[in-house]
């Protein structure tokens, strides 16, 4: 990830900005009643659920809103219903059902007690949906045992000439037999997020530091402890914290943990030593990398120093340290650094 | 309003699983629930209010599951609760529900937690890389781990103890029907014979990833007295302190020694080692056993591994720590800490089955979560509190 600057370079005391976007396929087990509900989309059925009190509830709902009590009485609905409110989109977005503009809409089907949100496309005209409106299914062509089966809902009168853009269809869901009756097992939820992480100004001050190779940190006035990076305040005093203090690239490892397993996501190939450095001057550690020796040689207490990478690589980043590696000195005592674990 | 006597009348757990493909996370959660108000003898109109808690949101993908679960947990109508508190969750849950018969608010609350780890990756979601930093960060494991090694350079034990506590606990899971790892043949040597994982941390000595829930019924006097054999709650605490500030103790937190100190004072004991016979304790890896020992003071600075490798952790030990296997056999991550405290309180119930430690009446619950920042834990006995 690179880091952007949110300003440009004449206005350096803005905060640092930089994307952090994050995003994974959750995979939902759906249980018996939305997996027969499913599973009936595939066969382009709809089925509600009869609720303790005998009304339908579609989509059919795993446990009563009344009484808490389990429901498995599916029953068929048609693929019929009529508005009971809507709200138009004018901008549809990635990822929307319907790929122009269109209505999301409350739709009671009939024989159903309960409404179902779904889209509502009129061609784009926003004129031409209203509660009380008459609305057809428009089943995807391919249905998978999906709630994107239903491709979305037409007027039953005028239904518009062309058929809507659509988005890409969901990941396959997978099934499993559940007595005779196929039913859907799981579906893959797609979740992206998208956000902008900022910097706080004193962590901004330490980021620019490091873009000209300087490590910068602050001290408390109160009780005297240097923070790399500076937070702006003590989190044990709770003053603001305004002295800065230039440290050296040197210090020492503390304490460390040689990460052999590999996962999802992760940077640096293992095996690897993450390590918590703390340098020279410093009352409190960060954690880093620590290469130049083998793995099984990194010590508690064991003298480092900061590998830079190459001057033109750096920008506003701890990574601009490549690592940290030995420097061959004499380990620091236990005594000196036990407070620091 | 007087502060009210206050007991657990049932517990309720899932049968945790790698997987639990064949529940919704409503199923799941009712799965707990329904379990936890039969054994309490409740029907939904006797509860007055719910209070839910699960893991950090990014683990399953789900925003405010309290909307999404009203109807499967009889909320509607009801007072319902979210808490949030990282791992420990499970633990601060129970406080909470515990809190509203304590005040007189409500009579009975039922109070559920509960991760589906399995539609997501929490190795993944523990390791999310922040813009400006290093990306070294490696899980849960690989936070840990370099305070395991702290706490092994500190007290100087040997590098058998982990393999101890991970032998223990798998066996004792084997014990309890419902152990997502049921491991009765394992052993020291197998676990010192497994993957280093996050060295010093092998692979048998950390948790697994489970599904699973954990549900429980909490009442008033009235209500512990008209039950068979509740678990009165005689303490409750709980701590919170900052993840980094300069000369933290990252091996033995002050918010958890103190969280302690404050519990065994409330329920008057003094010799927590001799007057606790039974502890729920959470050790998602191995050697946070005797760190947690020391921490909660059943065992001096440094002295906490000499315990566990005298036997003395072990069912049929001076302190018996996990007979229902621990978090070492089951781990999902929400409903972990309030597995250890419905455990502790079926071991004052002396509903534990198999792994019923004998003649349990004082038995400890114990969560933590973050980096070491959130403690929970309460003591529940047989006996009703002075």
């Amino acid at each position: 990830m690179t880091a952007v600057e949110s300003e440009p370079a004449e206005t350096p005391e803005q905060p640092l900005s930089a994307p952090l976007d994050i995003g994974f396929d959750y995979t939902r087990s759906v249980g018996p009643v939305l997996g027969r509900f499913m599973a009936a989309l595939a066969q382009r059925r709809i089925l509600g659920v009869r609720g303790s009190d005998g009304r339908v509830h579609v989509p059919p709902v795993e446990y009563d809103p009344g009484t808490a009590e389990a429901l498995d009485e599916l029953v068929d609905v048609a693929g019929e219903g009529t508005v009971v409110s809507w709200s138009w989109i004018a901008d549809p977005l990635a990822g929307q059902p319907v790929q122009r503009p269109f209505a999301w809409a409350l739709v009671r089907l009939d024989g159903a007690d309960t409404a179902l949100l779904h889209a509502v496309d009129t061609g784009g005209d926003p004129t031409s949906v209203h509660t009380g409106q008459r609305v057809r299914v428009r089943w995807a062509d391919e249905p998978v045992g999906h709630i994107r089966d239903i491709a979305y809902f037409v007027p039953v009168a005028d239904p518009p000439a062309d058929a809507a853009p659509t988005a890409p269809a969901p990941p396959a869901a997978a099934t499993g037999a559940d007595d005779d009756t196929t039913t859907v097992d799981t579906v893959v939820t797609p979740v992206q997020l998208s956000y902008t992480h900022s910097a706080s100004p004193e962590e901004s001050r330490y980021l620019r530091a490091l873009a000209d190779g300087r490590m910068l940190a602050q001290r408390c006035p109160g009780c005297d402890k240097v923070y790399i990076p500076p937070r702006g305040a003590c989190p044990t005093c709770g003053v603001p914290t305004t002295d800065e203090v230039d440290l050296p690239d040197t210090g020492i490892v503390t304490t460390f943990c040689i990460v052999n397993v590999p996962f999802l996501g992760q940077r640096i190939a293992p095996p690897y030593v993450g390590a918590y450095i703390l340098l020279d001057g410093a009352d409190i550690p960060f954690l880093h990398l620590v290469l130049g020796c083998e793995a099984s040689e990194v010590r508690m207490g064991m003298r480092v120093r900061a590998a830079w990478k190459p001057r033109e690589e750096w920008s506003t980043t701890l990574e601009n340290i490549a690592h940290f590696e030995p420097t061959g000195e004499a380990d620091a005592p236990y005594a000196s650094y036990a407070h620091h674990l | 309003m007087a502060e009210q006597r206050t007991a657990v009348l049932g517990t309720g757990q899932t049968h945790h699983r790698s997987k639990r493909t064949d529940v919704s996370m409503p199923g799941l959660l009712r799965e707990a629930v329904d379990r936890a108000m039969a054994d309490a003898d409740v029907a939904w109109s006797d509860i007055d209010a719910v209070v839910v808690g699960k893991a950090p949101d990014l683990f399953e993908g789900v925003m405010m599951p309290e909307l999404f679960l009203a109807d499967a947990l009889g909320a509607n109508g009801k007072p319902l609760l979210r808490v949030h508190t990282a791992g420990s969750v499970g633990g601060s849950t129970a406080l909470v529900a515990a809190s509203l018969v304590r005040s007189g608010v409500h009579r009975r609350v039922l109070t559920v937690a509960f991760e589906k780890q399995s539609e997501s990756n929490a190795m993944w979601a523990l390791s999310i890389r922040v813009p400006f930093t290093m990306p070294v960060g490696a899980g849960a494991g690989g936070y840990f781990a370099p305070h395991v090694r702290s706490y092994l350079r500190r007290s100087g034990a040997p590098e058998h103890v982990g393999a101890i506590v991970a032998a223990k606990d798998r066996r004792n899971g084997a014990l309890n029907p419902y152990a997502h790892l049921r491991q009765s043949e394992i052993t020291v040597d197998s676990v010192q014979a497994s993957q280093m994982l996050w060295d010093p941390i092998r692979y048998d000595e950390t948790c697994p990833s489970s599904d699973g829930a954990c549900a429980m019924v909490i009442g008033d006097e009235q209500a512990g007295d008209d039950a068979p054999d509740p678990a009165w709650i005689h303490a409750t605490a709980m701590r919170t302190e900052p993840t980094t500030f300069a000369g933290r103790d990252q091996v033995s937190p002050r918010a958890g020694r103190d969280a302690a100190t404050a519990l065994w004072h409330q329920a008057g004991i003094t010799d927590p080692l001799s007057q606790v016979d039974a502890a729920e304790i959470y050790v998602p890896f191995s050697w946070f056993e005797p760190m947690w020992l020391e921490n909660l003071g059943f065992a001096a600075d440094g002295e906490g591994w000499k315990l566990t490798e005298a036997g003395e952790t072990a069912l049929g030990g001076r302190l018996p720590v996990n007979p229902s296997g621990g978090v070492l056999s089951s781990n999902p991550i929400g409903a972990s800490g309030m597995l250890r405290f419905s455990e502790a309180a079926k071991q004052v119930m002396g509903r534990a089955g198999e792994h019923q430690v004998d003649g349990a009446r004082t038995a400890l619950g114990h969560a933590y979560g973050g980096g070491s920042q959130y403690f929970s834990m309460w003591l529940v006995g047989s006996g009703k509190p002075a």
